[in-house]
């Protein structure tokens, strides 16, 4: 069946399986950000937005994205490459495999709710597990991008 | 593995239950559980476009459609004062958001699941499934029925007076709990539903206390070991049977305190 829909800003269009799953179709169209992990709703590894939402694609059937807007890591460069260098700069990445889905669910939780706190924090990101730091390098990270937004915003309101 | 040959998105729900009535069609909700399986289905049915997503609030009562989200219940601010923040309490802790963002109101109460917060919050609410052959059922009745080829369309909770509170046991957030307890004071009866016990949730009323909404702690601690005397429990790898025989009468001895301070 054909399925079209908005990658990264872009109308596409692929013949997919009925029971094509969303993350399968985003790697096969060059998003290789998108990362199957435990492909059973756990990880979060997958995340994508979907109309702006973050969900799992692991577990997303492709042919429900019909004419949505699909977003993956590599449509938000801008915004990840600024917040990553914080969550890097804390050694929180390490094997780095977990990194695009966290900072998809981080951009999304920054967007719902721009001043969290550490509790806030680590409850909206329940959903993305990592093997490696044990997540205080990355609370550390987000804490300093926030202050780091906080600075700037102040910044350009004195200048 | 789940293999699916064909997708049709409905457009009505008579479309749906007649396409329903093939043993291996199945309705897609968040589809979270259903992908775990090993499965051949012929035709995946999808509800996305019945305009079923949403949670309307009147003076008296929520209708809730069955795609509605788990993270559209705990965002929603009337469920969230009438419940007491017990809903929000109750789906929080299911995985993350991203999975909340799909995973379905109409799925989670469709396979009565042993594990389920949600079916265990809404069984302590004057709560109704309204299905599409079979009419409103109310929950405890639909929770005791076996799955069937019937669509649930949505689901209404009447806002009688309600005080309520939730509880959960878990080994570490997010995962299964070891058991699930909502305790609610309505129509002058005290209600505890227990949940993953590791089996559905069942309710327990409080008839015999005549003490009505002002409890004391020694009330409470009584109703936790009635409740946990009138119902069965089982053993998993979470916890045994024993264990959780305990740890449901101090849930709802704590619950029922948290209950009756929210007036």
């Amino acid at each position: 069946m054909k399925l079209d829909f908005i990658l990264n800003g872009k109308k596409v269009s692929s013949d997919i399986e009925a029971d094509s799953m969303l993350l399968d179709v985003v790697r096969d169209m060059g998003c290789l950000s998108v990362k199957r992990g435990c492909d059973s709703s756990s990880c979060g590894l997958c995340t994508v937005f979907v109309d702006d939402m973050p969900v799992l694609s692991c577990s997303v059937i492709a042919a429900r994205v019909e004419g949505k807007c699909v977003t993956t890591l590599e449509g938000l460069q801008k915004e990840a490459v600024e917040f990553g260098a914080f969550i890097a700069d804390q050694g929180a990445e390490q094997c780095g495999f977990c990194n695009p889905g966290l900072i998809m669910n981080a951009i999304a939780m920054l967007r719902e709710n721009p001043d969290p706190t550490d509790e806030e924090i680590l409850s909206y990101l329940t959903g993305n597990l990592c093997r490696c730091s044990g997540y205080e390098g990355q609370l550390r990270g987000i804490k300093s991008y926030l202050e780091f937004k906080k600075v700037k915003k102040g910044g350009n309101a004195d200048a | 593995m789940l293999r699916i040959k064909k997708y049709v998105k409905v457009s009505d729900i008579d479309e749906a239950y007649e396409l329903n009535q093939k043993k291996r069609n199945i309705i897609i909700g968040g589809m979270h559980w259903l992908k775990m399986g090993d499965r051949q289905v012929n035709t995946a049915i999808d509800l996305s476009d019945l305009g079923l997503d949403t949670i309307e609030e009147t003076e008296d009562f929520f209708e809730i459609g069955c795609m509605t989200t788990l993270r559209q219940l705990e965002q929603h601010g009337g469920l969230d004062r009438y419940t007491g923040g017990a809903v929000k309490e109750a789906v929080k802790n299911i995985v993350g958001v991203q999975f909340r963002n799909t995973a379905t109101v109409g799925g989670s109460f469709y396979g009565r699941y042993g594990f389920s917060d949600v079916l265990t919050a809404f069984m302590a609410m004057d709560t109704y499934v309204v299905c599409h052959n079979a009419g409103i059922v109310n929950i405890k009745e639909f929770s005791a029925r076996k799955p069937d080829r019937d669509i649930i369309v949505k689901i209404i909770v009447k806002k009688t007076k309600l005080d309520m509170a939730y509880m959960a046991q878990r080994h570490a957030r997010t995962d299964f709990p070891v058991l699930t307890c909502a305790v609610s004071f309505w129509a002058g009866v005290w209600h505890a539903a227990v949940g993953a016990r590791p089996a559905k949730a069942e309710v327990v009323l409080g008839e015999y206390l005549d003490c009505g909404r002002d409890i004391s702690e020694e009330d409470a601690e009584k109703f936790g070991e009635y409740v946990a005397s009138r119902m069965s429990f089982g053993s998993n790898m979470r916890g045994s049977a024993e264990y959780r025989k305990k740890i449901a009468s101090v849930l709802v001895k704590r619950a029922m305190l948290e209950a009756g301070r929210k007036r």
